[in-house]
């Protein structure tokens, strides 16, 4: 007797609904899921592939490696039937659009065009020794596993942030119901109200994403609630991504009604008190507080022994992107902790995408006995300063002595004269990329 | 059989080990492609409205641009930036890999009489170089034919700003057109499938 997902859901009782919230790639905080040992779909003569995740890289994994040999089965499990874009998800936070669909993808499409096997179930555990993958429905065997798996939070770090605090402080880290949750009460705060944002350490998922967000949530105010002020609290001591573009922003656009403080690490909420606290030594109070809390490479990755001495991220090789202690296993995306030479390829949906392709070709190669390929792959993030404007980092990243390293890195120029221009690329990013990985 | 056998030995070596960097052979002209999607869709077919379509354009097109983006010659946004991360060569790759591609055939609304009207003027003006109506990247041409309306707006801007150069022969040509010939050129090259 099985039963449904919904069900399932009821029944262990998640406290809050999160595990259909977030992005499609990780739960966060929720239920665990009970793994099935029942094989649910029998592997055949052919070569398989099982895909983990999908989001910016799963999917794009899933889709080159048929792209590249149809003789290889490719299964690709997803917990949700859609998947909610990250980036462009502050738009809809701040009423810029109202429209989560343009941010929304289904998997029908992709799996069709390219005889992907879709399993949607909740991955429970990767045994890389036995070569399977345990889910909520049953287990799948493979020949080589690729795991896209994202990140979840480490909410131990701030005292009282648990289910309840996450629907009162939502982080909106992961798009969907969580992105609702802090639209909702931006809309709904009177005027002369102060919003505190608040952001962790690096790494992170999408650096330039809080300092998006804050440009986008004051231009909010400046619009609609005008005796209102963002306050942004920042853990790092001072800005970490596309610093001379985003403090210029905040000069030019949002100085009257915008407080950027770096180096102040949110290590408790309080949410009766509606405030946060700084090492207990200094409080901010708010009508809306946005916490961003602290990272990691998601539940799944950390119960199958894939993070490193950090218990955080995921060590893989430059080459194959495979697990070093976990043959077989690769890991692509946020999670990862690449071999780098100067800064790291960015958290960012463009990096796993471009990763997820360069992962999908050597796996094939591996599994072909071809020679493998070196890395060469390319980092766009767009940021919007307002409902107009954009600005943006270009980057591409090669193997350079066995570590993967940009020979190339730069920002928009800091004069603004493209902006308007960018905006328009950035749109057009957006339906390309999710094109790309829902077709 | 010389060759085979060394296939067969690089596949023992990076089969059977933690495939370490020494193993790997350089991009190819797929991986170093792939990754542009990102922006101009798989296999460089757009489906962004201010995105060029790469797919089925000439090789040399592609490394002619791409050679201008990075010296500056080419105004851009990201490109520029990008272009310095890769040589001649990965920009010789690029061009192999997306000339192989298919044409990108796209569905957009354009206005008919415009269209109708432009077509006559491509046909007069144009199609020497712009072969097929612009479906075929001839040399240094690119393919024009179902490229998105509002990207051919931005490039005749920039062309009209002085900001982007044209060919001599072309802009003999470009620069005697009216505002509404120009228009109409090309909403018939964004309705060509």
């Amino acid at each position: 007797m099985t039963f449904d997902r919904r069900s399932f859901i009821k029944l262990v009782g998640s406290a809050s609904g999160l595990a259909l919230a977030g992005c499609a790639t990780t739960g966060g905080g929720d239920a665990p899921a009970v793994g099935k040992t029942a094989e649910i779909m029998p592997k055949g003569s052919a070569r398989r592939v099982v895909v983990i995740g999908g989001g910016y890289g799963g999917t794009i994994a899933a889709k080159y490696i048929r792209m590249l040999d149809k003789s290889i089965e490719v299964v690709l499990v997803e917990k949700n039937k859609q998947f909610v874009s990250c980036p462009f998800s502050n738009f809809y936070i701040t009423g810029i659009t109202n429209d989560m669909n343009a941010l929304t993808i289904g998997y029908d499409k992709l799996a069709a065009n390219h005889g992907i096997k879709m399993v949607y179930a909740e991955v429970t555990q990767i045994d890389s020794a036995a070569k399977k993958v345990v889910t909520s429905e049953g287990t799948l065997a493979y020949d080589r596993c690729i795991v896209s798996p994202g990140v979840d939070f480490r909410n131990e770090e701030i005292e009282g942030y648990d289910a309840k605090a996450m629907e009162a402080f939502p982080h909106a880290w992961k798009a969907g119901p969580q992105s609702t949750i802090l639209r909702n009460q931006l809309m709904s705060m009177k005027d002369g109200g102060t919003v505190i944002m608040s952001m962790p350490l690096t790494p992170y998922r999408c650096p330039p994403g809080p300092y998006e967000r804050s440009c986008l949530i004051a231009h909010y105010l400046k619009k609609h609630k005008p005796k209102s002020k963002l306050i942004l609290l920042d853990a790092n001591p001072d800005v970490v991504s596309k610093k001379p573009l985003f403090t210029k922003a905040w000069s030019t656009y949002y100085k009257d009604n915008f407080q950027y403080i770096g180096g102040k690490k949110v290590t408790s909420v309080n949410v009766a008190g509606k405030s946060v606290s700084i090492e207990g030594i200094e409080d901010f109070k708010g009508d809306v507080i946005n916490v961003i809390p602290p990272q990691r490479a998601a539940d799944i990755a950390v119960k199958s022994g894939l993070v490193g001495e950090d218990k955080r991220w995921c060590p893989v090789d430059a080459i194959s992107f495979e697990s070093p202690k976990n043959p077989g296993v690769h890991i692509i995306g946020d999670a990862t902790a690449l071999p780098s030479d100067g800064p790291p390829m960015p958290k960012s949906g463009y990096s796993a995408n471009s990763q997820a392709k360069f992962c999908a070709m050597n796996v094939v190669n591996l599994m072909n006995g071809k020679p493998t390929i070196e890395f060469s792959g390319i980092n766009v993030c767009y940021s919007a300063i307002d409902d107009h404007q954009s600005v943006s980092i270009a980057q591409v990243f090669n193997l350079q002595n066995g570590k993967i390293k940009s020979p190339a890195t730069a920002i928009s120029p800091a004069d603004f004269s493209l902006t308007k221009d960018e905006h328009a690329y950035a749109e057009s990013w957006l339906k390309n990329i999710l094109t790309e990985m829902s077709t | 059989m010389k060759m085979k056998k060394s296939l067969v030995s690089w596949a023992l070596v990076a089969g059977c080990t933690f495939s370490g960097a020494a193993m790997a052979v350089p991009p190819t002209p797929e991986m170093i492609s792939f990754a542009c999607a990102g922006c101009h869709g798989t296999n460089g077919g757009s489906a962004g409205l201010t995105m060029p379509s790469l797919a089925s354009q000439s090789k040399a097109s592609i490394v002619d641009a791409m050679k201008k983006f990075k010296s500056g010659e080419r105004p851009s946004t990201v490109m520029g930036r990008l272009a310095k991360g890769y040589t001649d060569a990965d920009f010789t790759a690029m061009g192999d890999f997306f000339s192989k591609q298919k044409f990108h055939p796209t569905t957009q609304m354009v206005d008919a009489a415009k269209a109708k009207r432009g077509e006559a003027i491509e046909d007069a003006n144009c199609s020497r170089c712009h072969i097929d109506q612009g479906k075929d990247g001839k040399d240094d041409t690119p393919v024009m034919a179902s490229q998105w309306l509002d990207y051919l707006k931005m490039q005749a801007a920039l062309y009209d700003s002085g900001k982007r150069k044209m060919p001599k022969d072309m802009a003999d040509k470009w620069n005697k057109l009216s505002k509404e010939d120009k228009e109409a050129l090309l909403h018939f090259y964004a309705s060509v499938k």
